[in-house]
């Protein structure tokens, strides 16, 4: 952006790569860490170079209750993002193309409810929940992740709307084209990105939500957040093994949102920013 | 005529069309209702009310008691404070170093697409996995990499989350956010117009003037929504507190989210913790009212989308 002297530019970069380094060296000590023995991974001075083994990712992953969390966490965030899809990209829809006095109200409300404490609403959902027999659900935390995303569908999704060109859907009107042809034939393929993109980032917060989950569930549908947080008072003796299941329960994400950096502000940000 | 007529039938039928389109929003607004909207109230009515789930057969109407108890409680306002402090103090550090990191990476250099990704990866890292990294691998006053340097350094091996637990809460919170602020920062400088820019280096101003009167103004908007968006994020904190201190030592760490959690769920004092619940909504929704004027205002200037 600014012109400057050669090797002012030359260690202003070095200073980025040792930031970036520093910044990203825990989560680098995490994963050689799960590849240590359980012995390398207390030694005195900490072990740079090591002999890497799998035998603990072998333990992390299958001698013990990691993958039925895996697979919850799997079922909630899947079916919580699909029903947060179903109600709302129909109203993203109706929100961009046929826009009433109510509508930039509607908009508004939905964020402030993203904006909600959740602590202001746990205790009554709690209660709701336990007389409902949604305790422990999936089904009651795909109700809680549902509603935590559409705020974030809406948003988005009509914010991809708005870049349809009005014109083409005209077209297809005077064709006589249906509202679902139109839907599915016209509008889905132009904001197929859009749609790829909004599905990541509610992937990503419902795979990486705590609050709620700890609340709401205890075992049968406790996803691996929670099961991780177990951790915390298993200090000492078994590093090796939790940083192979920490490693394990980010990588999905971490690859998901490498894919939607891009979209990650925008979707933090309500689309105030693209 | 008959052409007019054909367009009259076509009108008639997309104004009937267009109706039923505008209903499609409703059952969204209704299942947020019923998720969002109804605990909301049914909280309000709650903190109404003596109950404790240890105790259900006592359970009854009580007005407004349990706002006093809550206000009357020295306990109440050291969580109210840590919550300002980790929130105020989160906002500000990654704010600096997210505008720093911004500028550094609004810049051409060899590998920064790997940079980046590898700056914005503890924000995709869930809490929990965050927060046990590094209580135990990083923090451990034992075997602890931190430890382990100190030890190698000469130093005496520090015991972060004992001696200095927000301080330690603070650190693990502003890893995660700064690259947040960062992506929003970096968004905005690179909507900044290039002949701005230009125009300011051919009037012969160097860096700092160009930082102070082009880059900033420019960034305001979008450090404005940052910043808020953070605020609320960082105001509900629960799993980072929950794994790495238990808001402890004491209370020291304590803040709202953990607080009722404690009241709700370890005490089972729904009353008390509802009322506790309520001013973390209020708490809020300052901050949602400022935002939104702010989302509006940048609507307005057709700088936000």
């Amino acid at each position: 952006m600014m012109t400057q002297k050669p090797w002012v530019n030359r260690s202003l970069t070095v200073l980025t790569y040792l930031i970036a380094f520093a910044m990203f060296f825990p989560i680098l000590w995490m994963v050689m860490t799960s590849f240590k023995t359980e012995a390398d991974a207390f030694a005195f001075p900490p072990q740079i170079i090591f002999d890497p083994t799998l035998a603990n990712w072998h333990i992390a992953l299958f001698d013990s209750n990691f993958l039925e969390h895996l697979i919850n966490t799997l079922i909630i965030t899947v079916f919580s993002t699909l029903v947060a899809f179903a109600f709302g990209i129909p109203a993203a829809y109706a929100l961009a193309y046929y826009q009433t006095k109510r509508s930039d109200l509607t908009l508004m409300w939905l964020i402030s409810t993203r904006m909600l404490p959740p602590v202001g609403v746990i205790v009554p959902l709690f209660v709701i929940f336990r007389d409902l027999g949604l305790r422990d659900t999936h089904t009651g935390m795909v109700i809680i992740y549902s509603a935590m995303n559409l705020p974030l569908v809406v948003w988005m999704m009509r914010s991809f709307f708005l870049d349809v060109p009005y014109e083409i859907l005209e077209a297809g009107r005077i064709d006589g084209v249906s509202l679902l042809q139109e839907f599915r034939f016209i509008v889905i393929p132009l904001v197929l990105p859009g749609l790829f993109a909004t599905g990541l980032l509610c992937l990503i917060f419902a795979w990486n939500e705590f609050f709620f989950a700890f609340n709401l569930t205890v075992t049968k549908a406790a996803p691996v957040s929670v099961y991780i947080s177990s951790f915390k008072t298993a200090e000492g003796l078994f590093w090796a093994k939790m940083s192979a299941g920490a490693t394990a329960s980010v990588l999905p994400v971490v690859i998901a949102g490498w894919i939607a950096q891009r979209q990650l502000v925008q979707g933090l940000t309500m689309g105030a920013v693209k | 005529m008959a052409q007019s007529i054909a367009l009259n039938a076509a009108q008639q039928e997309g104004e009937a069309i267009f109706s039923l389109r505008r209903l499609l929003p409703l059952p969204t607004i209704l299942f947020m209702i019923i998720v969002t909207q109804v605990p909301l109230i049914v909280t309000l009515g709650y903190s109404l009310e003596r109950w404790n789930l240890l105790r259900p057969e006592r359970r009854r109407f009580l007005g407004l008691d349990n706002y006093p108890d809550v206000l009357s409680n020295p306990d109440f306002f050291t969580i109210i404070a840590n919550t300002l402090i980790i929130t105020v103090s989160v906002a500000v550090v990654t704010l600096v170093l997210g505008i720093c990191l911004a500028l550094l990476l609004n810049r051409d250099f060899a590998g920064k697409g790997i940079v980046r990704t590898m700056l914005i990866t503890p924000f995709l890292i869930m809490p929990t996995v965050s927060a046990v990294l590094w209580k135990n691998v990083l923090f451990n006053p034992a075997f602890g990499l931190l430890a382990a340097v100190a030890a190698l350094l000469g130093f005496p091996r520090p015991d972060m989350l004992q001696d200095y637990p927000m301080f330690s809460v603070i650190v693990v919170i502003v890893w995660q956010w700064t690259p947040f602020m960062m992506l929003i920062l970096l968004a905005g400088l690179q909507s900044l117009a290039h002949d701005q820019i230009e125009a300011c280096q051919i009037d012969g101003g160097g860096p700092l003037v160009l930082f102070r009167y082009i880059v900033l103004p420019h960034l305001q908007r979008y450090i404005e929504l940052a910043v808020l968006m953070q605020i609320l994020f960082i105001l509900s904190v629960f799993g980072v507190i929950f794994v790495l201190t238990s808001g402890g030592p004491g209370i020291q760490t304590t803040n709202l989210s953990y607080g009722i959690y404690q009241e709700a769920f370890q005490r089972w004092d729904i009353g008390e913790a509802s009322a506790m619940g309520i001013f973390a909504i209020i708490l809020a929704n300052i901050v949602v009212l400022v935002f939104v004027r702010v989302l509006r205002r940048g609507q307005a200037e057709g700088v936000a989308v």
